[in-house]
């Protein structure tokens, strides 16, 4: 027999709607929910049956049996799992307090869980992936608007001109959104993008502007300073809104483009040209402020300037710019509820183990952490000891830069739990492995996706597990249960926590029968942005001196400080990804690996010749954090100073055979920087030399 | 020809090989044989943009194929009702005369089988009123499945579209050419120009 199940995808953390017909208890096909996406569904979407059907994927329960990292795992029964787990985890509480267990995770639909279970452990140290993505664009919101990046968005559909730094928007897919700009571009928009190299969305940009690595915010504050000198922003907005105006006036005074061209190498009257022209199109205007561009460790200042713009073109809560997303109290519904939030929850009043909060990280967001900090404060036991780390479907060791400091730092963990679907290289350094069914074989709690038109979205169940696996809420609470917890989990199936969720909204899990989906309004829900814009900051400004930073001790305008050339014989190592592959979860998906199943190493051709280096060859790249092997891509197209790889790959897990030492890996170059201020990792702030190999 | 035409926009394409996995996906191939590729040529620099081409490529179900008349068997076949060139899994012997004969490299290896595996253009799915894989997944939808007039068809409507938005110079495949870009330059250069122009 054959049905159709709507559900969510998982192969990337964009979660996009999906169709999956089932037949006979397999799933026979995979599309994009035709009600939202017209059935358009990526590589990695359709891929999902590959990992079904993958055997090298984690399979039953394990206990390391040999040295970590060894591969020697005894296969154990779920009790014997979980008991050892338990056992384990409350030996370390016991010994260490609770805030020696560490959670980390990749944001996920039941991170509400994993949150509960550690508050109710009694440990402040959840974080998520997050920071690492962009913790310094939720830093730099919050200074300007009070609201987190996740909770804004851009209206791509109706934009005139929309503009990337480094943000690789066609091979970064999120189907939605790239399906919007598609369309708008056949309505005429404009693309500028600037990036250190040629992309696929360089090849679709109106304007392309190859930028010198790591000079993004000079051409920003230049911008900044032809606009407001020449009143190219949208007045009647910025006199409404914004605050500390003159000053950030005088301080972009300098700033000029001929000074910019020098920093960037883009020519100054290109700079002014470009200001001029895109100024016509405001306020449907989109500056697109993350990811990538330029990661160094005054990140804060980038992010900063380039909402900054969008606030000058007026493209704040505007049709074709920026809009805040709204909720279903926007929509006028009941809350929506997470676990979290039950009465009696202990609250924990512990210093976190990233400083956030305290006088390490005083602005960044505690809701996600920062984890670049989590290797340091397990090496250094500052601010405490840590002695358990639980990693859900997240591969710390291979995301945090600095492989090889991560690995020293958990070698002095006395517990490492992994809960995912791969064998991570986390999962394959970890004392247990708890398998988690892959997003197929499951369902999970509910999905609000906040927007102009609030929508919840479901993941059902389309089949049942192929092997020994169970999902994360499961694994939680029968974890809880084993630590005298389990009463803050209080469901047995997933329904009960849909039905949780949903219990103040007056919907039913039967009204996604039909779609998947359930819209809380049938029309875009947009602010006044003349009269009534919500802002959150201190004063209910745009602030352009921020209280938030000010009264941490942080400048708002920092004097700009130009990043340093890499010295002779080096390169800037910058990082990126494509079209078929997530972060380091898909480098073994057969199917993935066959389009992309390696790395290569962008290098200038002049530079490349100047080092005896010839396209295709083996060549060593290093730098003082470690090393690796790669072929060489010898092209005009990445700026001189810079070097470009891949990230994901270099893999040293021998279990997964596909992508078992094939490429580099950025992570053990890269050094471990986190800017101090925002929370993002300066992932572009690392030198590597390059020498070619002759084998 | 089949009376059926594949048409790839290019214009909209992003190369994100999505195409290539639905196809493999639909008909549960391993490894190895991949019945459409995107070939990307470029990128090379025109008007300060580094363009690149994207070029589809499944079977192009010849009037006349190649590969029909090479085939020994009679596994190679053109479907007598609309034109689609296919093979019949039965018949095929491995012997890969097929795959010598298409000029465009078609016909593809299955290891698995020891057989020739090929696009067909998913023909259970158009028997039964559907669109090819590759075309019914597009990321973009810039693959279009019907009647060869829909090539003209999509690009009239994209122009106009794009006439009506914005004047009559603009196209999508006509970018506004920019001012003249000097080659980036590296700090070091661009120190050594400026000390140049104070001397």
């Amino acid at each position: 027999m054959q049905k159709d199940v709507y559900s969510i995808c998982f192969m990337c953390t964009v979660r996009c709607p999906i169709k999956v017909t089932v037949e006979d208890g397999t799933v026979k096909w995979i599309e994009g929910n035709p009600h939202q996406l017209k059935g358009a569904l990526c590589a990695k979407g359709s891929a999902g049956t590959a990992l079904l059907r993958d055997n090298e994927r984690l399979r039953y329960p394990m206990i390391r049996e040999g040295a970590r990292g060894e591969g020697k795992w005894k296969r154990v029964s779920w009790d014997e799992a979980l008991n050892y787990t338990a056992e384990k985890l409350s030996e370390v509480i016991d010994k260490n307090g609770p805030e020696s267990v560490v959670f980390g995770e990749r944001q996920n639909l039941n991170t509400h869980i994993s949150k509960t279970f550690m508050r109710a452990i009694g440990s402040p140290n959840h974080y998520t992936h997050d920071a690492l993505c962009k913790g310094s664009v939720n830093t730099a919101f919050r200074s300007l608007t009070g609201y987190t990046d996740a909770q804004v968005n851009m209206d791509f559909a109706n934009a005139k001109h929309v503009v990337f730094y480094g943000r690789n928007f066609f091979e970064s897919l999120q189907l939605k959104p790239i399906q919007a700009l598609m369309g708008a571009k056949e309505k005429g928009a404009k693309i500028t993008y600037i990036d250190i190299r040629s992309t696929v969305t360089a090849s679709h940009a109106d304007r392309f502007w190859m930028i010198r690595p790591g000079t993004d915010l000079a051409l920003n504050y230049a911008l900044i300073h032809v606009i407001l000198k020449e009143n190219l922003y949208d007045e009647e907005f910025v006199n409404k809104w914004f605050s500390g105006l003159k000053e950030y006036r005088a301080f972009v005074e300098s700033h000029t483009p001929e000074w910019a061209e020098e920093e960037t190498g883009i020519p100054a009257d290109e700079i002014v040209a470009f200001a001029r022209e895109i100024s016509k199109d405001k306020p449907r205007v989109i500056f697109n402020y993350g990811y990538r561009g330029a990661n160094h460790d005054n990140e804060i200042c980038f992010r900063r300037s380039l909402i900054i713009l969008n606030g000058l073109m007026g493209s704040v809560e505007a049709k074709g710019g920026l809009y805040f997303k709204k909720g279903p109290k926007d929509a006028g519904y009941g809350a929506f509820k997470p676990l979290t939030e039950q009465k009696g929850l202990p609250k924990v009043d512990i210093q976190r183990f990233d400083g956030v909060g305290a006088s390490k990280l005083p602005v960044c967001d505690p809701a996600h952490g920062v984890g670049s900090m989590l290797p340091f404060a397990i090496l250094e036991e500052d601010p405490y000891p840590i002695k358990a780390a639980i990693s859900n479907r997240w591969d710390p060791l291979l995301s945090i830069p600095d492989y090889n400091l991560n690995k020293r730092a958990f070698d002095k963990l006395d517990l490492i739990v992994t809960i995912d679907i791969n064998f991570s290289e986390t999962a394959w350094y970890s004392d247990v492995i708890l398998p988690e069914s892959i997003y197929l074989e499951r369902a999970d709690s509910l999905m609000m996706a906040n927007s102009l038109k609030p929508t919840i979205f479901m993941r059902r169940q389309c089949i049942p597990p192929r092997f020994d696996t169970k999902p994360q809420w499961e694994i939680i609470k029968s974890l809880a249960e084993r630590m005298g917890i389990g009463k803050w989990f209080p469901y047995e199936g997933i329904e009960d926590i849909w039905n949780y969720q949903l219990q103040d909204m007056g919907i039913k899990i039967e009204d996604f029968e039909a779609k998947g989906f359930v819209t809380l309004s049938d029309k875009d829900i947009l602010w006044d942005r003349k009269n009534d814009l919500k802002l959150k900051t201190v004063s209910g400004k745009f602030e352009l001196i921020s209280n938030l930073l000010e009264n941490n001790g942080f400048s708002s305008c920092p004097k700009y400080e130009s990043v340093e050339a890499p010295p002779e014989g080096s390169f800037r190592l910058t990082v990126g990804r494509c079209a078929v592959h997530t972060h380091v979860s898909t480098q073994n998906n057969p199917y993935l690996n066959e389009l992309v199943p390696e790395n290569v190493l962008w290098i200038n051709r002049e530079e490349a010749e100047k080092f005896g280096i010839s396209d295709g060859q083996y060549v060593e790249v290093s730098s003082d954090q470690g090393f690796g092997k790669i072929k060489a891509f010898v092209t005009d197209f990445i700026h001189p100073e810079a070097v470009f790889m891949l990230h994901g790959f270099g893999r040293q897990v021998p279990a997964t055979t596909r992508c078992y030492n094939k490429g580099a890996s950025d992570t053990a170059l890269q050094k471990n920087v986190t800017d101090m201020v925002g929370g993002s990792p300066g992932l572009h702030d690392t030198f590597v030399r390059v020498r070619p190999l002759t084998e | 020809m089949s009376e059926y035409y594949l048409f790839h926009d290019s214009a909209k394409c992003i190369a994100c090989l999505s195409c290539e996995v639905h196809c493999k996906e639909n008909k549960r191939l391993p490894v190895g044989p991949r019945l459409c590729r995107i070939q990307t040529v470029g990128p090379q620099m025109v008007n300060q943009i580094p363009k690149m081409d994207f070029i589809f490529m499944p079977c192009y179900h010849c009037e006349r194929p190649w590969c029909v008349a090479a085939c020994p068997t009679g596994a190679m076949q053109k479907r007598a009702k609309d034109g689609i060139v296919f093979t019949d899994d039965e018949l095929c012997v491995g012997c890969k005369a097929c795959m010598r004969a298409c000029p465009w490299g078609a016909p593809q290896w299955n290891d698995e089988t020891g057989k020739v595996v090929k696009c067909d253009y998913c023909m259970d799915r158009v028997d039964d009123g559907l669109m090819p894989a590759c075309v019914t997944k597009c990321v973009t939808h810039c693959l279009h499945f019907g009647k060869p007039s829909l090539i003209s068809d999509v690009r009239r409507e994209r122009h106009a579209k794009a006439m009506a938005a914005v004047g009559w110079e603009v196209t999508l495949s006509q970018p506004v050419p920019g001012p003249k870009r000097k080659k980036p330059t590296t700090k070091k250069q661009a120190k050594a120009k400026k000390k140049q122009k104070e001397a």
